[in-house]
């Protein structure tokens, strides 16, 4: 498959890693038509307020639009705020292709960034994943349509509609492909 | 995977790859930067153009300042500590800025010793000038480094001077047998096991940024091409006619490097630069890169 990783800004190489990793084909997306050819789009992590201004400035909010209401799209820390319904104060409105109300920085500063044991709940299974919280959102309210799939401390860390993954940790700075391979198999 | 204390720091240098990190004196121009689309500001009292022209002892910035600057953008805050000072980095990581930068254009506080910044929990960034002392600063516990350039001169000469070395070791590095890795390890004053990872991935164990001398966004489209993963501008932005248009300017160019159309584009109607100082008209014990070792 192609996984498109829109990659104006951030860690897009790591995402580019894991699919490369699980067998399929990376495609970094920077202009619209690039989207073609993809089969599924991550939005990477990254600073959320550049990653917004930039969509703006290359004219892709439409297009990601009609990608994410027909095609499945994850989204990680950045990713995740880009694609909610409501983040708080940003420079341009977030996508709402998930019903996700999102508190920006909400464990602190880098200084409260960490690395912790979370439970991911997929197919009646529970298994531990590393989950990597960097300067991390959390996610405040979910839509009645959203199904939450992971957990730290009893909060959700990551949920999912029909077709839009969203995580406020990295999967992809980690060397486990297990969520990027959820995503490629189950979503959408 | 790296540890996980070392993970949560060059995590973050992950997050700003592809972007531009801006130098700002006050809270103004941190907004500028952020609306601009910088990635992160770099918070300091005098850009580094001004500390040349004015000369004296640079210090860590006024703690107020940079808690103005935290408290008006959402985006990362770094800091600059001097060379050594890890009593200015003990503050620096108590008001909470999300990264240190231990650098040479702060007047250095001992010359034979760089921080331990295992020591601390808020990741730090270092200048390097070639392969070996960027090995050295990561065996210290840097999580991110630049190239340094020659920082407030408004020249890339130095930046990518510095650039093409660092790149040039590693791509020597890798065509070597192992057992020859010793002694190169030895001749570069780097660790055996920084330079074996080298050889095996080809890359430094953390992101490798670009400093000193970007002024224009073609400079900044440069430095993407030649290996950098996200510039720094210092004075590039407020020593400049527009800075506003400009940063918005070097922002685009960083995430288009490789379109020369766009580029072309950002830097129309930009305005004067900042003005540039030839290599050559810089006394050599004024050379901010000589600092560090």
């Amino acid at each position: 498959m192609n996984i498109g990783i829109l990659a104006l800004q951030g860690d897009f190489e790591m995402h580019a890693r894991m699919i490369k990793k699980l067998g399929h084909t990376p495609v970094f997306v920077r202009y619209a038509h690039e989207l073609n050819s993809c089969d599924k789009l991550i939005i990477p992590g990254g600073e959320s307020t550049t990653m917004l201004k930039l969509i703006e400035k290359n004219s892709l909010r439409s297009d990601l639009l009609d990608f994410g209401r027909s095609r499945a799209v994850m989204g990680t820390c950045a990713g995740l705020i880009v694609l909610s319904r409501e983040a708080g104060d940003l420079p341009h409105p977030s996508l709402n292709l998930i019903d996700l109300e999102v508190t920006r920085n909400a464990y602190g500063r880098q200084i409260d960034s960490f690395v912790d044991t979370i439970v991911f709940e997929a197919d009646g299974q529970q298994m531990e994943v590393e989950g990597v919280f960097i300067r991390a959102p959390k996610i405040s309210k979910l839509g009645p349509d959203v199904q939450p799939l992971a957990y730290h401390e009893r909060e959700v860390v990551m949920a999912a509609n029909d077709h839009i993954l969203a995580a406020t940790f990295h999967p992809e700075l980690t060397d486990d492909v297990r969520i990027h391979e959820y995503f490629i198999n189950k979503i959408g | 995977m790296l540890d996980k204390e070392f993970l949560v720091k060059v995590g973050l240098a992950e997050m700003l790859k592809g972007g531009v990190i801006m130098d700002v004196t006050n809270a103004d121009q941190a907004k500028i930067a952020e609306d601009a689309g910088a990635v992160a500001v770099m918070a300091l009292e005098r850009i580094p153009a001004d500390i040349r022209a004015q000369g004296g002892v640079a210090r860590m910035s006024n703690p107020k300042l940079i808690k103005d600057i935290m408290a008006t953008v959402s985006i990362p805050v770094m800091a600059k500590c001097r060379i050594g000072h890890f009593a200015e980095a003990q503050v620096l990581q108590s008001l909470g800025v999300d990264f240190i930068d231990e650098s040479e254009v702060l007047t250095p506080a001992d010359e034979a010793n760089h921080i331990w910044k295992h020591d601390f929990k808020v990741p730090f960034v270092c200048g390097a000038r070639d392969l070996g002392e960027a090995l050295r600063r990561i065996a210290e516990g840097a999580a991110l480094i630049r190239t340094k350039g020659e920082a407030g001169s408004g020249n890339i000469v130095e930046a990518v001077r510095h650039m093409r070395a660092v790149q040039k070791e590693i791509r020597r590095i890798q065509s070597l047998p192992d057992e020859e890795l010793m002694s190169y390890a030895k001749n570069l004053g780097a660790p055996l096991d920084l330079v074996r990872y080298i050889k095996e991935n080809g890359k430094l164990p953390v992101p490798n940024f670009s400093a000193g001398g970007i002024a224009t966004p073609a400079d900044a489209a440069l430095m993407m091409q030649l290996g950098a993963e996200t510039n720094f501008v210092g004075s590039g932005i407020f020593k400049s006619e527009d800075p506003a248009e400009r940063a918005k300017a070097i922002v685009l160019a960083t995430t288009h490097y490789d379109d020369p159309d766009i580029v072309a584009k950002a830097s129309e109607g930009l305005g004067e630069a900042m003005p540039g100082l030839e290599m050559s008209s810089i006394p050599e014990e004024e050379m901010l890169q000589k600092r560090g070792w």
